[in-house]
C-alpha cells in the first residue's frame, strides 16, 4: 500500500494486523489480565476495548513496534480507569488500580520487540492462565452455545463477526451470548483457575465437547448450502493442539485431536467440483491429506500409549484411522470397525453410534443383519426426525433389492435433511432406483 | 488457511553474534520460540542450515554450470534457515515472524507456499508429484 493512501485500505490493513495479533495472543492477554484484575468480565471487556482502540489508532499511525505490548498496555490502562471509577465507591479498588499502575512502566506501548521479557506475563504462569481461561470459557454454568462463542472469542481469538459467520447467526446474537456469558461467570463467582483434581475429569469432558461442537459445525454445516466451513474446523484443531500441549497426560485430549486430524484429512475429497457432497465410498482417496493422517495417527498413538483404554473420542479416532489406512471401502477392516463401534456403544451409548454400527455391520456381514439393527432403532423411536435413519435404512433396502421401499425411505430422508447439498445427493439416489 | 515460509537471511553481523553466543543459550532461545509455534498449532516444518562457508555454489551463468566452494558470491544476506507455518493470513505470518528470536542483522522474508492443489491436476508431472507426496505424507 502506498504511504499516505488513507481511507479504507489503511483501515483494512490495520484491521488485519489487529486480527493477527489477537488470534495469537487473545488467550494470554485475557488470561494475564484476568489474573491481574481477578475479574474475568472486566478483563475481557478491557481487552476488547483495546482491540477497538487499536483499530482506530493503528489505521491512523500504523501498527506499533510491539503490537501485543500495545494491546496489553492499553487494556491495562482501561482496567485502571475502571478500578479508579469503582474506587470512588469502594476502597479496595484503589489498591487494585495501584497494583496495575506499578506494572505499567515495564509494559508501555513502546516495548521493543526483542525485549519480550518485559511483557507482564510470567512464563511459568502462561500455561496455567491459558488452561484456566479454557476451563472458564467452557464452564458448566454457561449454556452450550455461550461456551462455544466465548471459547472462540477469548481462547481462539476470533472476532464476533468471524464467529457469527461460522455459525450463520447474526453478529448481535454472538455479542449478546458473550455478554451474557461474562455476566453469568461473574455472578456465579467462577474462580479463575484450572479445576481441582477431583473435578478435573468431568470439567475436561466439558472443554472437549465444546471443541467437538466447533469442529463438527465446521465439518458438516447443519444447514445452509455449504457443506464445509473448514475455517471453523481448523480453529478446533488449533485449540486441540494447544490443549494437548498443555495437558500431555490426558489421553482423551490426544484422542480428540486424532479424531479431528483424521476427519479433516478427508476434507479435500468430501466436496465435488460442483460443491456437492461426496460420500466416503465415492471419495478419491488420493486427495486425502497424508500429512494430516500422519499427525492423526501419531496423536492416536499418544492416546493409546496412556494404557487406560480409549475413551469416546479416542475410539472414534480409531474408527477414522481404519478408514484412513484403507486403500478402498471394500479393503477396509470392517470387522475392526464393528468392534470399535461396539466399544463406543458401551462407553458412550447413543442411537447415532448404533446406526453407524449398523452401517459397519452391513459392510462386514451384509445388509440383512444391519437392517435388523436399524429396525430396532426405528422401533425404539430414538432417532425420529433425523434424516440419518431413513437414509441408512434406504441404502440397506436398496442393497437387499427392496427398491420401492428404499425409494420411499430415501425421499423421506431428503425431506428431513436440512443441508441442501446433502439433500440433493439423497434425491439423486432415490431417483436412480428403478 | 495458507502455508507461509519464513525465510531467514543472515549477515556477517548476525553470524558474528551467533558465533559468540553459547550454543546452549541459542538452543534454549530458539527452542522456546519453536515450542510456541507448536503450542499454537501452526508449525509445519523448520530447518536451519550449516555455515555458508561449508556450502557449494553451482553457477548457471555460463554455457555449462560452474561449481565453486564456499558462500554464495558477495551477497550480504545468506539464506540460513526457514520455518513453514500454517496460518489464517499473511498478517498472522508477519506477526509470528516478528517474534523470531533472530540475531541483529538478520532479515526474514515471508512468502506464501502454494499447495499442490493449486497446480493443474490433469498434468502428468503434477500427478506424479502428488503420488510421491501421498507416499511420503507431504501433502
Amino acid at each position: 500500500m502506498s504511504p499516505g493512501a488513507g481511507g479504507p485500505p489503511r483501515t483494512e490493513s490495520a484491521r488485519r494486523a489487529v486480527e493477527a495479533v489477537w488470534r495469537i495472543e487473545s488467550a494470554r492477554i485475557v488470561g494475564a489480565l484476568t489474573r491481574y484484575t481477578g475479574d474475568f468480565e472486566l478483563a475481557e471487556d478491557v481487552a476488547q476495548e483495546a482491540v477497538a482502540e487499536a483499530l482506530v489508532t493503528w489505521s491512523r499511525e500504523g501498527a506499533p513496534e510491539s503490537p501485543v505490548g500495545w494491546l496489553l498496555a492499553t487494556a491495562r490502562r482501561r482496567a485502571i480507569d475502571a478500578f479508579r471509577r469503582r474506587s470512588a465507591l469502594d476502597e479496595r479498588y484503589a489498591a487494585l488500580a495501584g497494583r496495575l499502575t506499578e506494572g505499567e512502566a515495564s509494559s508501555g506501548a513502546a516495548v521493543p520487540p526483542d525485549r519480550r521479557d518485559d511483557l507482564p506475563w510470567d512464563p511459568d504462569r502462561i500455561d496455567d492462565d491459558v488452561l484456566a481461561l479454557m476451563f472458564t470459557a467452557c464452564h458448566p454454568v454457561l449454556a452450550p452455545e455461550a461456551r462455544v462463542a466465548l471459547t472462540l472469542r477469548v481462547v481462539a481469538g476470533l472476532s464476533s463477526e468471524e464467529i457469527a459467520r461460522g455459525f450463520l447467526v447474526p453478529v448481535p446474537t454472538v455479542q449478546a451470548r458473550i455478554t451474557r456469558a461474562k455476566k453469568t461467570i461473574a455472578a456465579a463467582r467462577v474462580p479463575f483457575e484450572p479445576p481441582s483434581a477431583g473435578e478435573r475429569r468431568e470439567r475436561l469432558g466439558g472443554v472437549l465437547s465444546v471443541l467437538y461442537v466447533i469442529f463438527t459445525e465446521g465439518s458438516t454445516a447443519t444447514s445452509g448450502d455449504r457443506l464445509l466451513r473448514s475455517d471453523l474446523a481448523y480453529e478446533a484443531i488449533r485449540l486441540a493442539r494447544t490443549l494437548s500441549a498443555l495437558l500431555p497426560g490426558e489421553p482423551e485430549v490426544h484422542g480428540l485431536l486424532a479424531l479431528f486430524e483424521l476427519t479433516a484429512a478427508r476434507f479435500p475429497a468430501r466436496v465435488g467440483p460442483g460443491g456437492e457432497a461426496v460420500l466416503l465410498e465415492d471419495q478419491d482417496r488420493r486427495l486425502w491429506d497424508r500429512s494430516a493422517i500422519r499427525r492423526g495417527m501419531a496423536a492416536l498413538g499418544r492416546a493409546s500409549a496412556a494404557g487406560r483404554g480409549l475413551g469416546p473420542y479416542g475410539l472414534q479416532a480409531a474408527i477414522a484411522a481404519c478408514h484412513a489406512s484403507a486403500p478402498s471401502v471394500p479393503e477396509t477392516d470392517w470387522e475392526r470397525v464393528v468392534l470399535l463401534y461396539e466399544a463406543l456403544g458401551r462407553v458412550a451409548p447413543s442411537p447415532v453410534v448404533e446406526l453407524n454400527r449398523a452401517v459397519a455391520v452391513a459392510m462386514a456381514d451384509g445388509p440383512g443383519r444391519a437392517l435388523s439393527i436399524v429396525d430396532e432403532l426405528v422401533a425404539s423411536d430414538r432417532l425420529s426426525g433425523s434424516h440419518l435413519l431413513p437414509s441408512v435404512r434406504g441404502e440397506l433396502l436398496a442393497r437387499l433389492g427392496r427398491t420401492a421401499e428404499a425409494r420411499t425411505e430415501l425421499e423421506l430422508a431428503a425431506r428431513l435433511c436440512r443441508n441442501l447439498r446433502e439433500r440433493s445427493v439423497l434425491l439423486r439416489k432415490a431417483a436412480a432406483l428403478t | 488457511m495458507a502455508k507461509y515460509m519464513l525465510i531467514l537471511r543472515g549477515t556477517d553481523e548476525s553470524l558474528a553474534k551467533m558465533t559468540e553466543t553459547p550454543f546452549e543459550q541459542m538452543l534454549e532461545t530458539m527452542g522456546r520460540f519453536n515450542d510456541e509455534l507448536i503450542r499454537a498449532g501452526v508449525l509445519v516444518a523448520a530447518e536451519g542450515l550449516e555455515d555458508p562457508a561449508q556450502g557449494v555454489v553451482v553457477d548457471f551463468g555460463g554455457e555449462t554450470p560452474v561449481v565453486t566452494d564456499g558462500p554464495y558470491g558477495e551477497t550480504k544476506e545468506l539464506f540460513g534457515g526457514f520455518y513453514i507455518i500454517d496460518v489464517a493470513s499473511k498478517e498472522e505470518a508477519v506477526e509470528w515472524a516478528r517474534r523470531i528470536p533472530a540475531f541483529p542483522g538478520t532479515k526474514c522474508e515471508i512468502r506464501r507456499v502454494p499447495g499442490i492443489d493449486e497446480f493443474p491436476q490433469d498434468n502428468e508431472w503434477i500427478a506424479r508429484e502428488r503420488a510421491w507426496r501421498e507416499r511420503t505424507g507431504q501433502l
